[in-house]
């Protein structure tokens, strides 16, 4: 028991963060119908923004802050610089567009801060609680903290702020919510933006657990796009599902069956998934039009 | 409309390249380059019947085109195989894996069909990474010489025409292909599912029977691969790799076999000229590839041909 409840931590804690990347997807999905590829790299970045300017003394929250904002940044070049010229190219250029910015942001992450792994400390130390019998690390309530504290910001933003309702209404229907005046362009930019945001938390959540380096956000965006998948494309109740759900099928399999397998687990899944549900767990059931 | 003639003229003058390209190559090195890029040609012609004819996305491919290369090696390295017997046996093995596949993938859409080819592609490349005992894992393991009625084929001239003739068979079926009825039936889907069936065409068959010949195609350009190069690692089923003959498609520009064939020339080509920018190679070549496909999103082929105003197929 003890041990299936220490699988189901680490699970957990996974799968927050992997729910926090598919949210970033899931966001940007909604604005443009564009799956974000550079979505993992927002993750690097968070991660290893914070480690360099911790280290240059800034205190950590200071720190985070700064890191937090970096990447927002980043995420709003992307969007200006990459994504809004291409706005009306094929899926498929679309993708290779953001798959490219993952590249070179990548090599901008390795010039700048070396191949090898940084550590970031825990922030609140690496004193285990022991809850029936598991080790329960407080980097671990954190992770869930934060990530409950942002689901909960989130959903007020979506439901009770005007701009959020304008973001809703632009994922709806583009084309009426350009009608009655929303900026749709501003959408997309701000949902770059927003999404890169939720990336560099989850990168700097994760990161005293998993330690981080330039190439951390390759398996972090992809596993994040299967959560997306998984609970269905643009749904935010589908994404904290899948991606609870893909940690825990992932901490259970490495605990139960084979940590070789660990990574594969994911994929294997989302194909089973996809093969019974082709359009994800809780997908909104939008039928094809002809 | 004459169906036969431009192919004939479009091979030759593919053929003439290919045999004049060698005498212009300075050294071996080049001449090993320039293999690559025929043997990448030959996955890229394959995917460009499914991804730009058919209209279905595959993020996966090298998965197919690892699986290929693992069989040669490994049937030839541990079990011994004739060469070629091992190169037909993975070919019939990754078809069979792309059928068995193929139905439930191919009915998916969009990016949950890219989200699947892309989780097919990873558990590939997880696998050959893991069955340490086989693959040798991530290290990779050594290949031995394609062996062809007693004669050992080794050698980068060799090679170099062996994947040279091997892509102009490929590009000579593709071609083919496009102008058979299946062929229109495959564009026929690109253009509506619904509107193809309703005049009779099986949309499932005709999908399942492009994804399977894409796959073969990859199967074979790995097998050739593996014994060219005589050594096979894991990285030939990453993701990445899946990405890179993608985008060589997209590059050259989507339903074009010779873009399929310009694309895996450029990208093939382009790591090789950033490779002295050692630390900024990853740096420029994310640029560039963001570049290209925001100002040529139709790819080279198309946006040229359309300057000239002529219509390409």
């Amino acid at each position: 028991m003890a041990e299936f409840l220490q699988f189901t931590f680490s699970g957990v804690t996974v799968g927050a963060i992997y729910a926090l990347v598919a949210l970033g997807f899931a966001i940007i999905y909604n604005a443009s119908q564009i799956i974000n590829f550079a979505q993992g790299e927002f993750v690097m970045l968070g991660g290893m923004a914070t480690v360099v300017l911790a280290a240059a003394g800034l205190p950590l929250p200071v720190a985070i802050v700064g890191a937090v904002a970096i990447a927002v940044a980043v995420g709003l070049l992307l969007e200006r610089g990459a994504v809004e010229p291409a706005r009306h190219a094929s899926v498929v250029t679309l993708i290779i567009i953001t798959i490219g910015a993952s590249i070179f942001l990548r090599g901008v992450a390795q010039v700048l801060f070396g191949k090898d792994f940084h550590r970031l400390p825990a922030f609140s130390g690496d004193a285990p609680i022991v809850v029936g019998g598991a080790m329960l690390l407080p980097q671990t309530l954190w992770v869930l903290g934060v990530t409950a504290l942002v689901v909960v910001l989130l959903h007020g933003f979506f439901t009770r702020t005007l701009f959020g309702k304008a973001m809703l209404a632009t994922a709806h229907n583009p084309l009426a919510a350009a009608l009655v005046g929303i900026d749709t362009r501003r959408m997309l930019a701000v949902s770059f933006g927003l999404a890169a945001g939720l990336g560099a938390i989850a990168g700097i959540l994760i990161a005293p657990i998993t330690l981080t380096a330039y190439d951390v956000g390759i398996m972090l965006g992809l596993k994040g796009f299967a959560a997306a998948i998984l609970g269905g494309l643009g749904s935010f109740p589908g994404a904290i599902v899948g991606g609870l759900l893909l940690g825990l099928a992932e901490a259970l399999t490495a605990g139960y069956v084979s940590s070789a397998y660990k990574d594969a687990i994911a994929f294997v899944a989302i194909l089973a998934v996809l093969f019974v549900r082709p359009s994800g767990l809780l997908s909104l059931g939008r039928s094809e039009r002809v | 409309m004459s169906l036969t003639r431009p192919h004939t003229r479009g091979l030759l003058a593919l053929g003439a390249i290919a045999v004049i390209l060698p005498l212009l190559l300075p050294n071996p090195f080049y001449v090993d380059v320039a293999t690559k890029i025929w043997l990448n040609a030959i996955v890229c012609v394959g995917l460009n019947l499914l991804v730009g004819y058919a209209g279905q996305i595959s993020l996966g491919h090298a998965g197919f085109y690892a699986l290929g290369a693992y069989a040669s090696a490994v049937l030839t390295g541990v079990y011994g195989w004739p060469g070629l017997g091992a190169l037909a046996a993975g070919a019939a093995g990754v078809g069979l894996i792309a059928f068995g596949v193929a139905r439930p993938i191919l009915k998916l859409k969009g990016h949950y069909l890219a989200m699947a080819t892309l989780g097919l592609g990873i558990i590939i490349a997880i696998v050959l990474n893991r069955e340490i005992g086989l693959t040798g894992g991530p290290d990779g393991r050594a290949v031995p010489p394609l062996t062809v009625f007693g004669v050992r084929l080794v050698g980068g001239a060799l090679w170099y025409w062996i994947a040279a003739g091997a892509m102009l068979l490929a590009v000579a079926l593709a071609l083919n292909l496009i102008d058979s009825p299946p062929g229109r039936a495959l564009r026929a889907l690109h253009g509506s599912e619904v509107a193809a069936e309703a005049i009779g065409i099986d949309a499932t068959r005709a999908k399942v029977a492009v994804f399977v010949l894409s796959a073969v195609f990859a199967s074979v350009a790995g097998s050739l691969y593996a014994h060219a190069d005589r050594f096979v690692t894991p990285a030939e089923a990453g993701f990445l790799r899946s990405v890179e003959f993608v985008t060589m498609i997209v590059l050259g520009g989507l339903a074009s076999t010779y873009g399929a064939v310009l694309g895996a020339a450029l990208l093939t080509v382009l790591p090789q000229l950033l490779a002295g920018l050692a630390d900024y190679e990853h740096i420029l070549y994310g640029a560039i590839l963001m570049g290209v496909m925001i100002f040529l999103p139709h790819g080279v082929v198309p946006s040229l041909a359309a300057r000239w105003g002529r219509r390409q197929t």
